[in-house]
């Protein structure tokens, strides 16, 4: 937590996050490097290994993508900047997918409607696949692990694919052969 | 999907895109929550499994195992949530506790995704240095990471079955998934321009498909 940061720094802070929620198409994680930018480079409120660790921190931790938000808050100012931070972010955004959802689905029979849907449906596909390519990067770039991480992730794809099996055991699992030294 | 009951959902896609299909085998079994605690609960739950991500978890609870939801009614609500500003799964707790409870809903799925998560990533961020050495840990995040590599792939797969009853046709749809992967996880390009890109040629695309084959008797 920097030192003297005062109200008018938290509701700085809150109104910029603010913007960018509206901005954060494709997730949290796409406004990463402008509030970088502006947490690090700009009030230099945050060191960059601070920012870098509120991202790994918030992988490494259940639950969406988005809680690196309030880390950054939190590693900034404590509580008071987790809460500003979380509900910067997501306040505008939560408003907005509310009144577009509620729009299309009284619209969902219209042709622009179901167009939007049978149209979009391969992109959002093709952005799984794209999504598993980036999670893999580490192993690959690490390249130590890759064999016993290769042995995990097909395990994992066939039991999802031929059981009923809950993710919660295969992340248990994943854990144990990790600290096990196994991957 | 006139054949299949509506089930009390409030809101239920009765005739979507598909409403020439007859039911798929899925659809039929399909169930409702029974009251926004029950939400709750159900979001707290996949939100504490989602180690690497919680759309692959959300995937799995919601439309494999609970049955709220078939996979092209999950496939649309995700394209939709992915393409407005926001977390992604938020958006889709959100949409999803507005469709079965309304504004309550939307508030608790809300709650129910972010509550357990924001409490344990904070407790961390105040004691991480203690953890971030230790070997025995680095290990386990990364088999939970290859497990989580596993989970987003397998739901990848799952949902090339709705895309195969698209009305666009596996060529079409193979090569709007292709650009896809080329443009954005080959050339990384940012998403907030390739996105609203393939988001607009697809509908374009689907537009003039669904205009035509509604002309036709």
């Amino acid at each position: 937590m920097s030192a003297g940061f005062a109200g008018a720094d938290l509701a700085h802070l809150f109104g910029h996050f603010m913007m960018l929620s509206l901005l954060s198409i494709g997730g949290a994680m796409s406004t990463a490097p402008e509030m970088h930018r502006y947490l690090v480079g700009d009030r230099g409120w945050l060191s960059d290994a601070a920012f870098t660790s509120a991202i790994a921190l918030a992988q490494a931790s259940p639950g969406p993508n988005v809680l690196f938000v309030p880390v950054l808050g939190f590693q900034v100012a404590g509580l008071p900047g987790a809460a500003a931070a979380l509900v910067g972010i997501l306040l505008p955004s939560t408003l907005m997918s509310l009144a577009v959802s509620r729009w299309s689905a009284r619209r969902r029979d219209t042709l622009a409607v179901r167009a939007f849907t049978t149209g979009l449906a391969p992109v959002t596909v093709g952005l799984m696949f794209v999504a598993s390519w980036v999670l893999v990067q580490p192993f690959v770039r690490d390249g130590s692990h890759i064999l016993g991480a290769s042995g995990l992730i097909a395990m994992t794809v066939l039991l999802m694919l031929t059981t009923g099996a809950a993710p919660i055991w295969l992340i248990c699992a994943g854990a144990l052969a990790g600290a096990i030294g196994w991957v | 999907m006139r054949g299949c009951s509506n089930l009390g959902i409030r809101s239920a896609r009765e005739s979507s895109i598909l409403s020439s299909a007859p039911c798929p085998p899925d659809q039929a079994a399909r169930v409702a929550p029974r009251s926004p605690g029950e939400l709750f609960v159900a979001f707290t739950l996949l939100a504490l499994q989602g180690f690497g991500g919680v759309l692959a978890v959300a995937q799995r609870e919601l439309v494999d195992r609970r049955r709220w939801l078939t996979r092209e009614e999950f496939l649309d609500a995700y394209s939709l949530a992915q393409l407005l500003p926001g977390p992604n799964v938020v958006n889709l707790a959100l949409t999803l506790g507005d469709r079965f409870f309304g504004w309550p809903g939307a508030l608790v799925s809300l709650a129910g995704m972010l509550l357990a998560p924001l409490l344990i990533v904070v407790a961390l961020a105040a004691g991480y240095r203690h953890l971030a050495d230790s070997a025995v840990v680095a290990g386990a995040l990364r088999g939970m990471g290859a497990v989580a590599v596993g989970l987003m792939f397998a739901m990848g797969l799952k949902m090339l079955a709705p895309l195969r009853r698209n009305p666009m046709g596996p060529w079409i749809c193979s090569a709007l998934a292709g650009a896809t992967i080329v443009l954005v996880g080959v050339l990384r390009l940012p998403l907030l321009w390739a996105l609203p890109c393939l988001g607009i040629a697809g509908w374009l695309i689907a537009r003039a498909i669904l205009a035509r084959t509604a002309l036709r008797p």
